[in-house]
């Protein structure tokens, strides 16, 4: 197991060094240390940004549908754009073409909806008049028949910005999501704890 | 026609599937010193390529939803979700199966080595008393032919190798056994656990088959909470790397992979001769003669494989004098609700990861309880918790806050951890309208005949389903929550899961005393082909609220123990 004490393995390196503990080690299958675990895991642990850039080249998007879906992402989520929000679904969209037809005819409706309106696409106009069409598609109670095609785009938009967002490094340490961790040990914090139960129906329990 | 391949050589003992059954089976018979040959129909298991044990979600482009964004347009190419350990399918390519009209059903299906031992959720429950004498207990289904003492001697050696966490609590519907540490409550659990207190509904520690302490070379567990991806540690158990890989050490074990048994051969006497399978990558058939065969293939495959062996001795399928292969299928009945907890809303933040799965659970409580308008019980599983975000997650929450930008995020964070989950798991009760048989008309890929099956849930379980709802209902209000997703007043009919749909299929070559009406004896063996064995949960004459796997293991090593003494004697 001395390849286990080399500085820094990559994780390439560690996979390896795991496969060959799987087969070689005579106490039994697969035995990973807690130590060795832990590198596997603090590796990956960096809350990077996972944004192409501005020099990013998309896959299936124009340029300028790009643009305006990480203005977009922007406005669902701040901070979509460094979870790679945009380059997810251009990903995707480049791999599914039902994918790629929600969005560039939900980007295409967008501008169009705010030239009739602005005479500005939705990436030239001003901040308010963004908002303005969001704010239509974003509540039920401002949903009409002429809206109803960006409504259908919006639901979509919003759920894979979320997606994105939340699954990538800087979402997953805004949410305080902490695990993913090797433990020798489990124990729950008694400050959970007690927020909890003195929030709940069983406080004036002892 | 193309030439079959028959080996010379006579192996002891061949075992068909390497899941619980057949990885049991392997494990003991390896260990005694016989020779055995495995023939999995799927390909070997690479642990450290295979499992995607702590992944984060963005070190693939697509996040988990599928490279060609499946998961969105609803189609599951991954059942249970990108990360998790290769299992098996829903729909296996080129393997169809049939379901007769007015019946619902799915099947899950494993190949790999393993089998779904690899993702499964690792409840580790005994069965009770009553549920070896089911008949004798409430006049429904059919006794085993062994009882909960003799099988208890069994459960301590699968514990013990398996390793189970869980705690001493003499309940009658959930015995005790040979256990490792428990794991502390999560904050919801201790929730559930005071909502339990207030409604007499005891939430124990649960039985979980991972290691909280390190035995038979296998690491402790070092708590991620992700035994579902696969644990490269094995300190999850699985039937790949807790008894097969070791058992390949022995020397005495050799693998067939990618080969699908198509049919047993038998001799002039009536035992099996030769196992006759596909190997697949060359689509050749290929013939390994043996002394005696396990079949482990899951309960159905091997109702099939006895069904399409088929000889002038054995014209309904092998060792089917008694019409019951295929007879007797059963499925758990599941259910499930959940809820947000405004309690936990906003809650500090802590890993929670732990086991995978939950750290306490809701044994039967019921058992005594008179005029209850269905038979037998379940258990409650409880799921919650800061779990890792993966696509999806907040599609609810999403949904529910209208509005973007810092109001969503502020819903969402809220939202995080705050809910929790009930799923019910109970016992259905045999009925003529639910079993598998051979479809007169359809072959899969490789020319097998396919089954075709009919399922029905009776009012028993529909009746247990709302026991469920309104239980379920019950503990989220006691503790403050709100049921969220779907809401109807009584549910049953329409809530229930799709038979086959909880993956607990079992029943469907069944054990008894009389050959007339069963298959196998006490010791899983065919009362009419001594050296045919069947050892996964076929043989089960019921499925109690346990979860089948534990059984399973308990059940193969006893039969595994059985037929090596048989043929140290010479009587196999």
């Amino acid at each position: 197991m001395d390849e286990l004490l080399k500085d820094e393995p990559s994780r390439r390196d560690l996979l390896r060094i795991i496969g060959n503990s799987m087969v070689l080690t005579t106490a039994g299958a697969g035995v990973l240390s807690p130590a060795l675990a832990q590198h596997v895991h603090t590796e990956v642990a960096e809350a990077k940004s996972l944004s192409g850039g501005p020099n990013y080249q998309p896959k299936c998007l124009t340029k300028h549908y790009f643009a305006t879906l990480r203005r977009l992402g922007e406005y669902i989520i701040p901070g979509s754009t460094d979870a790679g929000a945009a380059e997810y679904i251009d990903f995707l969209a480049s791999r599914n073409d039902d994918l790629a037809a929600i969005f560039n005819g939900g980007l295409g409706w967008m501008d169009d909806y705010m030239l009739k309106h602005y005479n500005a696409d939705f990436l030239s106009a001003k901040p308010e008049q963004q908002t303005a069409l969001l704010d239509q598609l974003a509540y039920k109670k401002n949903a009409t028949p002429e809206n109803a095609p960006g409504q259908r785009f919006w639901t979509w938009a919003r759920n894979m910005v979320v997606d994105a967002y939340y699954t990538s490094p800087v979402g997953v340490q805004e949410i305080g999501y902490m695990g993913n961790k090797a433990m020798s040990s489990f124990s729950v914090p008694q400050e959970a704890v007690d927020y909890a139960m003195k929030r709940s129906p069983f406080a004036k329990e002892s | 026609m193309f030439q079959v391949q028959r080996g010379p050589e006579v192996h002891d003992v061949v075992v068909i599937g390497s899941g619980a059954g057949g990885g049991t089976a392997i494990k003991v018979l390896t260990d005694l010193g016989i020779k055995v040959t495995l023939i999995e129909a799927g390909p070997m298991l690479n642990p450290a390529r295979d499992f995607k044990e702590h992944m984060w979600p963005w070190e693939v482009d697509h996040r988990g939803v599928g490279p060609n964004a499946e998961n969105y347009f609803g189609k599951n190419i991954y059942p249970f979700g990108y990360f998790q350990a290769p299992n098996g399918y829903w729909d296996v390519p080129g393997e169809p199966f049939t379901v007769a009209e007015g019946s619902e059903f799915k099947w899950f299906r494993s190949r790999i080595l393993g089998g779904r031992t690899n993702h499964y959720g690792r409840i580790s429950l005994r069965f009770s008393d009553y549920d070896f004498k089911p008949y004798e207990f409430d006049g429904l289904g059919y006794d085993w032919p062994m009882t909960y003492e003799e099988m208890a001697p069994w459960y301590d050696k699968a514990e013990d190798w398996v390793g189970v966490t869980g705690t001493k609590e003499g309940f009658r519907s959930a015995p005790d056994g040979k256990f490792l540490p428990p794991v502390p409550p999560r904050v919801h659990e201790q929730l559930v656990m005071k909502a339990g207190k207030r409604l007499n509904i005891p939430v124990i520690p649960s039985r979980m088959a991972m290691l909280t302490k390190s035995i038979h070379g296998r690491a402790a567990c070092h708590y991620c909470g992700q035994c579902g991806r696969g644990c490269r540690t094995a300190s999850a158990f699985t039937s790949s790397q807790a008894m097969i890989m070791p058992a390949m050490k022995t020397g005495n074990l050799n693998i067939i992979s990618n080969a699908m048994a198509r049919e047993l051969l038998v001799g002039d006497d009536g035992t099996v001769t030769a196992v006759s399978y596909i190997d697949k990558p060359t689509r050749t058939e290929k013939q390994i003669r043996c002394r005696a065969v396990i079949v482990a293939a899951s309960a159905c495959e091997s109702a099939r494989l006895l069904l399409n062996s088929k000889s002038t001795k054995f014209p309904n399928g092998l060792a089917n004098g008694s019409g019951m292969v295929g007879r007797n299928l059963t499925d758990t009945v599941g259910y499930s609700l959940g809820g947000v907890v405004p309690a936990m809303e906003g809650m500090p933040r802590h890993n929670c990861d732990g086991i995978g799965g939950m750290h306490v659970y809701v044994p039967w409580w019921e058992l005594d309880k008179k005029n209850k308008d269905f038979p037998r019980g379940y258990h409650i599983e409880i799921g919650g918790g800061f779990g890792m975000p993966q696509i999806g997650s907040f599609r609810g929450v999403a949904a529910r806050a209208e509005g973007y930008g810092n109001s969503l995020k502020d819903s969402i964070h809220k939202y995080y951890g705050s809910t929790v989950s009930f799923a019910g798991r109970g016992e259905m009760i045999p009925n003529e309208h639910s079993y598998c048989e051979i479809d007169p008309s359809v072959v899969d890929q490789f020319g097998i005949p396919v089954l075709r099956f009919h399922f029905r849930w009776s009012d028993h379980e529909i009746n247990m389903v709302k026991h469920m709802d309104r239980t379920f209902r019950a503990l989220i209000e006691t503790m403050g929550g709100r049921v969220t997703g779907r809401d109807f007043p009584e549910r049953g009919a329409e809530a229930v899961s799709v038979g086959g749909e909880i993956i607990h299929e079992a029943g469907t070559v069944r054990m008894g005393s009389d050959p007339k009406t069963s298959v196998l004896n006490k010791w899983s063996q065919a009362h009419e082909v001594k050296n045919l064995v069947v050892a996964d949960a076929a043989p089960f004459n019921g499925n109690p609220d346990k979860n089948v796997t534990l059984t399973i293991v308990a059940n193969s090593w006893r039969a595994a123990d059985h037929l090596a003494d048989e043929m140290k004697k010479g009587n196999v």
